[in-house]
């Protein structure tokens, strides 16, 4: 599947409860590859100077982005990261207006406005990314309050990496949520790494014991692992939805790319990181396993590549922003 | 006619806003059970159950969780108990509530309204006395408005309230007390976002001032009056966007300006409106604006320091004779 250094061996894994039928299954496994290829086409349009600025990708996360979307409804809120391409496909934003909007074109989703870092979709709420570390996650409090006081059952999910346990908005987020008792998911995507530096080397808390200490449930999972992602995810959603308060869920991953695209990663040197499984690879295994068809798993991922190499090509023909247009959007 | 005091004003306009629109709530330390750290949330979480939360000390969720509601589906009112400890809450005040709206092509707006009290004469110190407007009117997105009247404060929070954009709204925590008249219906105060009003009308200088100094304005111009000299004072009411039309008009008549607040005179609201009139009524000039605030040092606690420290109505009336007397032609 892929052959970025970092990955291992997909082994034997112990045996547990199917939470997904083979077709759900293969509907989560071509999700991922859409997010794969995506993020593929972005690095490569990157390094040929396409896109301005810098991106963050998240090559290598597309489990927890599918397991923990694929058990939302398109109005659950969901805010994210620096690195969230994998969050705004997995929750429904169509790849073309994301490239668009990445590439700085008036066609993006934002106008071009956000680019990478600050995409939004608030048509299958999708929050938005943010530039700022940590600072997504009182903002999904915000909007899980607004769900309980408007007495519906949309839930709320923040996404944040594990350099932001560092962040102070954590800590009071996760107090909040808890005394209110708001209908919100926090996702910590743990990729081991803070920015240029192992998280071991900056963080010493422990999430889960975080969580407890404001009496918080939480689990932490293979993030890697589809499967395992959705069925905590779907345990937490329903109790989330019948207002049993807020709940926390690890998911443990890699960051098998540099912190941006053009990262030299001299920092990884010396550096043991811990073993993972290509997502998508752990995906094909089950698959296999479960006695897919392999010519219905190829085309799944056939699909993926032909709808983002169609996107890309449509995205690159287009048109520059106005910057009239764009200051009018600065107050209603 | 009700008198009614600046607190109560707000009392009232939240109450009237909640009432009105059932997506307003309001958030924030001691806002609800305790009814505010300045009583002016008192009997409302009785009125509104449900919809009126205390929260923990923790200025970033709060101001979060403000702009997470008011993406979906709320209008949320909350309170930051000093302006000092907004510094606590900034990035989601500039770099959140700020820029959703730009950053996402106008897709949303964040209709959140922030109160928060500043200014001094309370002996409260280096933290809880300053005056950081400026701060906020420096950032594209932010409305920034700071009234001085018990009806100003009703009509312009009303109008903050259903205002689509993140508006901070600065109370001045000495005007708390200050009385004033109001209609019996007061719905009769149509107080408009981005307009000034001529608190009192003069000829001979125009004093544009805001916040706790529209009484020391206006009581310089009743001095300076006693020895034949008439200034008009504009109360800005908002900071931003500011009534530079109001402004403008104001010193095609008496040519001569001076701007007075309570916060310090550096990089402050005054020297953007300084430099205005100067950019754009330069013709209409007789003199130098001239600049009134306070020192360039923290608010001091001690009374003597921070009478020192903070502008007098003698400072107002020395920077006005200043102005008088001095012409473009002096050398």
């Amino acid at each position: 599947m892929n052959d970025e250094e970092g990955w291992e061996e997909v082994a034997e894994r112990p045996e547990r409860n199917v939470a997904v039928g083979p077709d759900k299954l293969l509907e989560l496994f071509e999700r991922m590859a859409l997010i794969r290829e995506t993020e593929t086409r972005l690095g490569e349009l990157f390094s040929d100077g396409k896109i301005p600025g810098f991106i963050h990708l998240s090559i290598g996360q597309e489990a927890t982005c599918v397991g923990v979307c694929a058990a939302l409804n398109v109005d659950d809120t969901l805010s994210s990261t620096h690195r969230g391409h994998g969050h705004c496909i997995a929750k429904g934003v169509q790849p073309l207006g994301l490239i668009q909007e990445i590439l700085g074109h008036a066609e993006g989703l934002c106008g071009g406005n956000g680019g990478s870092l600050h995409v939004a979709d608030f048509s299958v709420g999708m929050l938005g990314a943010n530039g700022i570390v940590g600072a997504g996650i009182p903002i999904a409090v915000g909007s899980a309050l607004a769900h309980k006081t408007l007495n519906s059952s949309r839930i709320a999910v923040s996404f944040f990496g594990d350099g932001a346990m560092a962040e102070g908005t954590l800590y009071e987020s996760l107090n909040l949520a808890s005394l209110w008792q708001l209908p919100i998911l926090f996702v910590c995507e743990n990729n081991a790494w803070s920015e240029f530096s192992p998280t071991s080397a900056e963080y010493v808390g422990d999430l889960g014991k975080l969580a407890d200490s404001f009496g918080i449930r939480h689990q932490q999972v293979d993030g890697n692992d589809v499967e395992s992602v959705l069925a905590a995810t779907q345990d937490f959603v329903e109790l989330l939805r019948a207002g049993s308060g807020p709940a926390v869920l690890e998911c443990m991953t890699l960051r098998v790319r540099g912190h941006y695209e053009g990262d030299p990663q001299t920092y990884r040197e010396g550096v043991v990181d811990r073993t993972v499984v290509d997502p998508l690879d752990q995906t094909l295994a089950a698959l296999a396993k479960m006695k897919v068809d392999n010519s219905e798993v190829q085309a799944a991922r056939e699909r993926a590549r032909s709808a983002v190499h169609e996107a890309s090509s449509l995205a690159l023909g287009g048109s520059q922003p106005n910057f009239k247009a764009a200051s009018a959007n600065v107050y209603l | 006619m009700a008198e009614f005091r600046i607190i109560k004003a707000i009392n009232q306009a939240l109450s009237d806003a909640m009432t009105e629109d059932t997506s307003v709530v309001i958030f924030g330390e001691d806002v609800a059970r305790p009814g505010g750290a300045f009583t002016a949330t008192r009997g409302l979480q009785e009125a509104f159950p449900g919809r009126v939360l205390d929260t923990p000390i923790s200025e970033q969720a709060i101001t979060g969780a403000a702009v997470g509601a008011a993406l979906s589906g709320l209008r949320p009112v909350v309170e930051i108990m000093f302006m000092d400890f907004i510094t606590l809450a900034m990035d989601q005040l500039v770099n959140q509530a700020a820029k959703v709206r730009f950053m996402s092509g106008g897709q949303v707006s964040v209709p959140m309204v922030l109160r928060t009290p500043h200014g001094g004469t309370q002996n409260a110190g280096p933290q809880h006395s300053q005056c950081l407007e400026a701060w906020l009117a420096h950032i594209p997105g932010l409305i920034v408005i700071c009234p001085a009247t018990p009806s100003d404060t009703y009509g312009l929070l009303r109008a903050a309230i259903t205002n689509p954009n993140p508006v901070v709204f600065v109370e001045n925590k000495a005007l708390y007390g200050v009385k004033g008249n109001m209609p019996d219906d007061l719905a009769e105060i149509t107080a408009e976002i981005g307009k000034a009003r001529i608190a009192r009308s003069g000829q001979d200088i125009t004093i544009v001032t805001y916040g706790a100094m529209l009484y020391r304005s206006l009581e310089a111009a009743e001095q300076l009056a006693g020895n034949g000299i008439e200034a008009e004072v504009i109360d800005l009411r908002t900071l931003q966007p500011w009534d530079k039309a109001a402004v403008l008009e104001s010193i095609s008549r008496t040519h001569r300006a001076v701007v007075v607040h309570e916060a310090v005179t550096a990089f402050g609201i005054g020297a953007e409106i300084a430099a205005t009139l100067v950019d754009e009524g330069f013709d209409e000039l007789d003199s130098p604006v001239i600049r009134v605030g306070a020192d360039f040092t923290p608010s001091p606690f001690a009374p003597q320091l921070e009478a020192a420290f903070l502008p007098q109505t003698d400072d107002i009336i020395a920077a006005v004779r200043k102005v008088l007397v001095r012409g473009f032609n002096d050398g």
